[in-house]
């Protein structure tokens, strides 16, 4: 109970530091400013993994630890909820006979966190590099086969976790990546205070390292595709001759949407535009 | 060894490759650098895939303070570029690593590797020619046998000395993932190749086959979360070897207890403090580097942020932890941002493994006595190292903190001028100093004698 005339805040970074030192690595602070040092940490760490150099192939420690970062975030962000509301948010995005049906398979956390840890491939979809990249295709492969027959709801909902979590930061990450161009070393005085702040934040949360077995039902489902095109070894070492989507493509596609307030109330409406940047580069009008 | 030194460093050689150019030229960036067993000779490779080789000229008797100086002995193309038809891709020249063999006969031997193939060369002195033959007058024609008229014997006359570099052996198509280190065994006659999944044991007279004695690639490669990042055969014990992982971990095996030493001897890790974790704490505690002390009781590694001494004996955790560059804690996120995160560096022993060193950012090295507990910032640049001048220790001060005369703050480094590769003469107090396409070389001008 507030006492009255007093205004609760949704998120009071003031209080941030104190709550996270009193409960320990049992409560995850989840101001918006940590959130979106996270988010903005996620889409980095994808866009890095995206831009492989094509010639020669990727140093594969440098891969194997930004993947691991990427799966810690998104484990922590599957862990305080946020994953799912933002998978939620773009499946209502969906046409509405599609809705019901991702969102209904959505509601089964075991199997949505399950398809997350181990992605299958399907057929269609063009070639992408890493693994992130390739969940992401499938997921609008598979949204796109549920327009066409309405066929199995587990596909889609498998692997709506992986990239989607991603999309309401990028227009962050437009920035963050100009930024990186134009700099030529980091000694960036306003980046400090933040990125300390961060890192106390960051220190107070635990990291859990869960193995969920892979469904036998979608391996079933895809057992007679040949696994090893899209392994990730062959991925990682045998580049393909032309990308669909060259890897500045991306950035390019990315800037005629403004960045918007990253206020909470605005999110929603990123994540649509989100939405669209990404059906329109899959479908590749 | 300490902030005010009593046994400076001077610069004696200042080997730049593109002297007078502000640019760097790719090809020319050193990728490793190498003394071999006695000192006398020091290796390079670089980007493009070039070996040169350093000899040390004879001390002088004449002058008081002469050192002997480093001249270039012998220059080699060792690797080519290439591609990979199968896979579409191009296998880089850049020389990896070079390992010199124990000198047996007049010859030298060395090992160099790129990505993928290891190659063996010979180097070898020719200094005197045969003369007199029967059946070729001086130019080498062959002479009228009418001409013949008594048999001579051919002697050999001195000539002016002339090095030949040949490639021996070539050990190649052992290796799906990129070879990262190379290290001789102590019974002269095996060596090791490390990848980022796989270690192979090869002999050196034996190319068409190696022995796979550390596989860490999971059956599925998307449960790949651990690669190895250097390894290192033990410096008397031929049946030990160690490995570093990108996890942090060391692992000492055993090639007596199993063929394939999946299976370590020893674990080396030390625990995770939980109350510093954060999403870049495994990237930066990925070791870049572990050696063997001379003596073989210790190992050196060198992640992002330190460099650690571990006892064999003590697996638990470091015996010795060295702070090189913390100011940098702070500023992961960018460095995270612009890749330097990734940077591996390489650390060394002095000849005593009295003196650990190590590279930094801003053409920065490290040194740090283990006895007093003294260490040392020094900078490797032109501007700073004119020859026979010794060396100032830098400092780096916290932004906006006090500054000294010659401090720099932690917000003016330079993180393109990376030292990476560092090497120390296994007897001497002579370093060398690779910095992006330079080469310096420094001798502690009083003591060359290890004390």
């Amino acid at each position: 109970m507030f006492a009255k005339g007093t205004k609760r805040k949704f998120s009071d970074p003031g209080e941030e530091p104190a709550l996270g030192a009193e409960l320990g690595p049992v409560v995850r602070p989840l101001s918006s400013t940590y959130s979106l040092q996270r988010q903005s940490l996620l889409d980095m760490s994808l866009i890095k993994l995206q831009l492989c150099h094509m010639l020669v192939e990727p140093n594969l420690c440098r891969s194997v630890l930004i993947a691991n970062t990427v799966r810690q975030i998104q484990e922590e962000m599957t862990q305080d909820g946020t994953w799912q509301i933002m998978t939620q948010a773009l499946a209502a995005a969906q046409c509405p006979a599609d809705r019901l049906v991702a969102t209904e398979v959505l509601c089964r956390p075991s199997e949505a966190l399950a398809a997350a840890q181990s992605p299958k491939p399907l057929p269609a979809g063009p070639e992408e590099e890493e693994e992130e990249e390739e969940e992401e295709v499938v997921v609008a492969a598979a949204m796109e086969e549920d327009v066409d027959s309405e066929a199995n709801p587990l596909s889609s909902s498998s692997f709506l976790p992986a990239p989607f979590g991603a999309e309401p930061g990028w227009e962050d990450e437009e920035d963050d990546s100009e930024d990186e161009d134009s700099e030529e070393c980091p000694s960036d005085a306003e980046d400090v205070p933040d990125s300390r702040r961060g890192d106390q934040v960051f220190g107070t949360f635990e990291i859990k390292h869960p193995a969920p077995p892979p469904d036998p039902a979608l391996e079933e489902l895809f057992s007679d595709v040949d696994p090893s095109y899209y392994d990730l070894d062959t991925v990682l070492t045998g580049m393909q001759s032309t990308p669909k989507m060259g890897p500045y493509d991306l950035l390019d596609s990315l800037s005629p949407h403004a960045a918007p307030a990253l206020s909470t109330g605005t999110s929603c409406r990123s994540d649509l535009n989100e939405l669209d940047h990404i059906m329109e580069i899959i479908v590749g009008s | 060894m300490g902030e005010d030194t009593d046994a400076p460093l001077t610069p004696l050689n200042h080997r730049g490759f593109l002297p007078d150019h502000n640019y760097v030229t790719e090809a020319d960036i050193i990728s490793t650098v190498e003394f071999n067993h006695t000192g006398e000779l020091l290796a390079t490779g670089d980007k493009g895939g070039r070996v040169v080789i350093f000899q040390r000229e004879p001390e002088s008797k004449n002058e008081l303070f002469s050192q002997g100086e480093y001249n270039v002995y012998s220059t080699f193309q060792s690797h080519e570029p290439e591609f990979d038809y199968l896979k579409s891709l191009e296998i880089e020249e850049k020389i990896n690593k070079i390992r010199w063999l124990p000198q047996q006969n007049a010859a030298h031997f060395l090992l160099s590797t790129n990505d993928k193939t290891i190659k063996l060369w010979k180097v070898s002195e020719r200094d005197k020619r045969p003369e007199g033959y029967n059946l070729k007058d001086e130019e080498g024609r062959i002479k009228d046998l009418s001409t013949v008229t008594s048999l001579q014997v051919p002697v050999l006359k001195p000539m002016d000395l002339m090095v030949e570099v040949s490639p021996r052996r070539l050990f190649a198509n052992a290796h799906t993932y990129h070879v990262n280190s190379i290290s001789v065994n102590s019974d002269y006659q095996t060596y090791m190749s490390a990848d980022d999944l796989r270690i192979n044991l090869w002999h050196l007279d034996i190319t068409d086959r190696s022995f796979n004695i550390v596989d860490i690639k999971p059956v599925n490669m998307e449960d790949l979360t651990e690669v190895i990042t250097a390894a290192e055969f033990h410096p008397h014990h031929c049946n030990l070897f160690v490995y570093s992982s990108s996890k942090g971990t060391l692992r000492l095996c055993d090639m007596r207890e199993a063929a394939l030493c999946d299976k370590h001897s020893k674990l080396f890790e030390e625990p995770e403090d939980p109350s510093s974790r954060s999403f870049f704490s495994e990237i930066i505690s990925s070791v870049s580097d572990v050696k063997f002390s001379h003596s073989g009781r210790y190992l050196l590694t060198r992640d992002y942020l330190t460099a650690k001494v571990w006892d064999l004996n003590m697996e638990s955790k470091p015996l010795e932890t060295y702070q090189v560059h913390d100011y940098l804690r702070s500023k992961l996120c960018s460095l995270y941002e612009n890749d330097c995160i990734f940077d591996k560096f390489e650390c060394a022993w002095n000849g005593s493994d009295s003196v650990i060193m190590t590279g930094a950012y801003n053409n920065f090295f490290r040194m740090f006595d283990r006895n007093t507990k003294r260490d040392v910032t020094l900078e490797a640049s032109r501007e700073s190292s004119k020859p026979r001048a010794v060396l100032k220790p830098r400092r780096v001060c916290a932004a906006g903190g006090k500054r000294r005369k010659d401090d720099i703050s932690v917000d003016s480094l330079d993180f393109t001028k990376k030292i990476l590769h560092t090497a120390w003469h296994p007897t001497e107090n002579i370093i060398a100093i690779a910095a992006t396409n330079n080469l310096y070389i420094f001798q502690d001008k009083l003591n060359s004698e290890m004390h």
